[in-house]
Formats: structure tokens, sequence, C-alpha cells
């Protein structure tokens, strides 16, 4: 493990308990996510990259191999993290402040005045687009807005590592577009450690540092990919020449580890 | 006139014309296959009996709310708990399932003599408890689905951040469970006056609106036993509308907009 990574997984393995006995669904998953870096998991339906947010999470714990964030094994969950899902969560009875400010009610030691932490969470709304939004109520917001509210809520008390977990998975085409750029100016701006757990390959290239691809149930790390691309990131970039072989390549890794590589001529069968 | 007083307006105007319409209703009924009295008392036959008698129905209307809200309270605090077990436990869940289930069948005239027996002369404990037998069911049900059927992302959300299985009850099971609860409650309150009801005409002790129900029974005055019922239908639309009142307040926020 190298002195500046944040997240590091250790030959991590995990079995879920089933009448038909243990289902194993991770197998000796290895790496490590560098301080403020970005790492995207991708892999097929049902290979265990909701298990893997669980294990960083401290929600689960590995039944081999270790989790270490900032330099100490995982045993519990800790307030160092913040975490975002497909669902946004929202809590209706709460006003969009109210919701954001969630998490300072449970972190203590933060040393905010209430005054302070609304200061926080206003600045937080106004860098995704939200001020003004305060004191609406989540079901007077549409789904992008709510999923915006949510990653507010997910660093509004500074946690060292963030997890994505699908946040834009159920958003149409161009409000997930728009989500992206607010997600990578986040990033950049809090200087957060990310994990982000997806489905879309264009979404793991255009916020990542780095692409993990997963294979198939029991999962271990089957491609790594560096993204060639630098702190100033524009939807544009997706369409260049090296950014689109890398999606392909992607896309054939994944197809790998769905078992579906068999050839060239089934590629479009497959999709 | 703003929208929001014509929608108050409304709120009030509606229900009560249609009780005034009801009532016209009723009264056209028994003029029209022309009931004596002692069938089918009209509303017309009832403002005797109320004037005659207003005073026993303040007396005999408040010892019937007062034992039904006595009754509502243990069952808001025995049902939420015993939800909230069912709820977290589904060991607890499989184990008292059934003999709520079973408890809830039973019928409640029949318990009547066997609490009457069991706490003789103690006539508020027997009525109380049994508006508290009668009602408690749907509040339990209601708090253990509301809990069983949180999204784990919920609980997650704070569990990540270390919070304790009480602040996750605490901060989003409860009140996310609460519009499921005062639906509960909705049911619950009318249940109640049926218990309370069934202790005070089953087992005569001199107390309550169904005393006053028997007493015009036995002196065969109809429209006194009619009045009653009136009063007791009041006396639910009474505190029907004080727990919409409370929904407002604590769970105003599972409301949609009307479109």
């Amino acid at each position: 493990m190298s002195d500046q990574s944040v997240i590091a997984l250790e030959n991590v393995s995990h079995a879920y308990p089933t009448d038909a006995g243990p289902l194993p669904v991770l197998d000796g998953v290895s790496f490590e996510i560098a301080q403020s870096g970005f790492t995207a998991v991708v892999g097929p339906s049902g290979c265990g990259k909701s298990t893997l947010t669980k294990l960083v999470a401290g929600l689960l714990k590995p039944d081999a191999g270790r989790v270490i964030l900032d330099g100490k094994p995982v045993v519990s969950p800790r307030p160092t993290v913040g975490m975002a899902f497909q669902n946004p969560v929202l809590l209706e009875w709460r006003s969009i402040l109210r919701n954001v400010l969630l998490p300072l009610e449970i972190v203590h030691g933060h040393g905010l005045s209430r005054r302070e932490a609304e200061d926080r969470a206003a600045g937080l709304l106004d860098l995704v687009g939200l001020a003004g939004f305060e004191d609406k109520r989540p079901s007077e917001l549409s789904g992008g807005m709510r999923q915006r509210a949510s990653l507010c809520r997910a660093l509004i008390h500074q946690p060292s590592v963030l997890i994505l977990d699908e946040p834009f998975g159920a958003l149409d085409a161009f409000t997930r577009e728009d989500l992206w750029q607010i997600m990578f100016k986040l990033r950049i701006e809090q200087g957060v450690t990310c994990m982000l757990i997806t489905h879309d390959l264009r979404e793991s290239v255009f916020l990542a540092d780095e692409v993990l691809v997963l294979s198939d149930r029991p999962a271990q790390v089957q491609h790594r990919m560096t993204v060639p691309l630098g702190r100033e990131r524009e939807i544009e970039d997706l369409y260049r020449p090296e950014i689109v072989e890398n999606l392909a390549e992607l896309r054939r890794q994944i197809q790998i580890a769905q078992g579906r590589d068999r050839g060239e001529d089934q590629q479009g069968e497959a999709a | 006139m703003n929208p929001q007083q014509s929608r108050l307006i409304r709120q009030i105007l509606v229900p009560l014309v249609s009780i005034v319409v009801f009532l016209i209703l009723w009264e056209l009924l028994v003029w029209w296959r022309d009931w004596p009295n002692y069938k089918m008392a009209s509303p017309s036959d009832l403002t005797g009996a109320f004037s005659k008698y207003w005073k026993l129905f303040l007396l005999y209307g408040w010892q019937t709310l007062w034992r039904t809200v006595l009754g509502l309270v243990i069952s808001i605090l025995v049902g939420t708990l015993l939800g909230m077990i069912m709820g977290f436990s589904k060991v607890a869940r499989d184990a008292l399932y059934p003999l709520l289930v079973g408890f809830n069948a039973v019928p409640k005239a029949t318990v009547v003599p066997v609490i009457a027996l069991l706490f003789i002369g103690a006539d508020n404990t027997n009525t109380v408890l049994m508006a508290f037998m009668i009602s408690f069911f749907p509040i339990a049900v209601s708090v253990s689905v509301g809990l069983n059927t949180l999204e784990t992302e919920y609980r997650d959300i704070l569990r990540a951040l270390g919070a304790s299985r009480f602040t996750v009850f605490w901060k989003i099971a409860l009140p996310k469970t609460l519009p499921e609860f005062f639906g509960a409650l909705k049911v619950a309150v009318t249940l109640a006056f049926i218990g309370t009801n069934l202790v005070e005409i089953i087992e005569p002790h001199g107390m309550g609106l169904g005393h006053l129900f028997d007493s015009g029974k036995i002196n065969a005055d109809y429209p006194l036993m009619f009045a009653v019922l009136l009063a007791l239908a009041f006396l639910g639309i009474l505190l029907f509308y004080a727990v919409v009142v409370l929904e407002k307040i604590f769970a105003g926020w599972a409301e949609r907009p009307e479109t």
C-alpha cells in the first residue's frame, strides 16, 4: 500500500450466506485510490459492485482481506465517509436545506455553529445550482435536482471519502450529463477521494482517473484503465478519438466479463 | 377572498351540506313511508329528546368521550410499541402475528363479561380497557409494516456515518411511518367508540351514552335511542377530525398538492 492512498483494498473476498450455501461475490479484489483520486468501478450486473460500496463504508465486513481507509483498517462505519445512491433518499418531511444538514446531526465534533453549518450547506447548494431551493420540499424538485441535493448531503460533513453507487442511473441522458459536469466540479473543488460504481462507461471515463472492470461473480479486477483526461473536462472530450478507443476497449472488457466475447462476429448480437 | 380562504370555506361547507342533505333525506324517508317513531324516528323527533335531556347528553357524552380517548392513548402507546418490536425483529413478527390476529378475531362483545368479572366494579377500567383492546391492532400493524418496508438506503445513509439503531429509528423510520400511522389511527378512533359503548350497553353501570341508550330502550323512548346514536356519530366525527388536524401538523408533508 502506498503512502498517499486514501482507500485501499487488499485481497478482499466476500460471500453472502444463502439457503444453498455461501454465494461468493468478491474474490480477492485489490486496488488503491490516491488522495483526491477518482476511481470508477464497472462490471456486469450482479457482479458485486454494490457489495464493494458496503465494504468500504464499513456496513459489511469482508470474509477475507482488508479494507483500509486513511491508513486504518475499516472495522465499523466511519463519519469520514459520504454516500450517494441511485435513489436520492431525501427525507420528504424536511426542507432541502435540512436534508443537506442531516449528516451534521449524526457526526459530532465538526465544531460548526448552526449558522456556519447552514452557510456551508447553502454554499454547496449554490455550487450544484440549487441556490434558492433551500426551503423547498424534496417533492417539489425534479429527479436531477433531488440527486444534486443528495450529493450536497454526502459532502456536507467534508468526508475524506465519497462513495457513489450509480447516483445518476435513474436520470435521463441530458440531466445525467449535466450532473457529470457538476460532479466533476465538486470532486475538483472539494478534493474528496471518490469511488464510483456505475453501469455507464461514458460516465466512468468522464469522471474518473482510473476505471476498473470487474469480472462476473465471484468478481476479480479484470482490467484497469487510466483515463487520459486532465483536470479540465468537457462532455465533448468523450468524442475524441483516443477516448472513443478507450470506451470501445472498456466495452470489450465488459463483454469478456459477461462471457460473451467469443469472436468479432458476435459483437453486434451482444449489443 | 384569497384561494386559501375559499379552500378553507369549501373544506368546512362541503361536509356540513352533505350532513344536512342526509338529515333531509332521512326525514323524507320516514315521512314518505309514514313510519311511526317507535319503528324509525325522524330527525325532527330527535329535537325533543335533545332539548329534554341535554344535561344528560353533556354528562354522559363527556364520560364516553374521555374513556374512549384514554383507551385510544393506551392503544397508541401499546400499538406503537408492538409495531416497533414486530417491525425490527422478524422472530418477534413471526411470534406475535398469529397471537394478535387471533386476539383481534375474537368478537369483543364476548370479552365484555370476562373483563367485567376480572375487574368487578372497576367500570372505568373495564371501559377504557375495551376501547384499547378493540383499537390497537391497526396501529400495531401499520407501524410494523411501515418500519419493515423502510428501504435499506434510508438506513444506510445514516448507518454509514456511525449512527445507532435508535438514531435511525428516531430520525428516519418514525417520521417516515407517520402517514401510515395516522391512516390506522383514523380507523382506531371509530373502533375505540365501539369498544366503549359495548361495555356501556352490555354491562350497564350507569355511565356514558351507552347507558342513556339503554334507558331509552327500557322506557321505550325511541326518539331518545336515535338521539343517542346521533350523539355518538357526532362524537366520532369530532374525534376523527381531531386526528385529521394532528395528521396535518405532523404528517402534512405526505400530502401532495392538488392538481
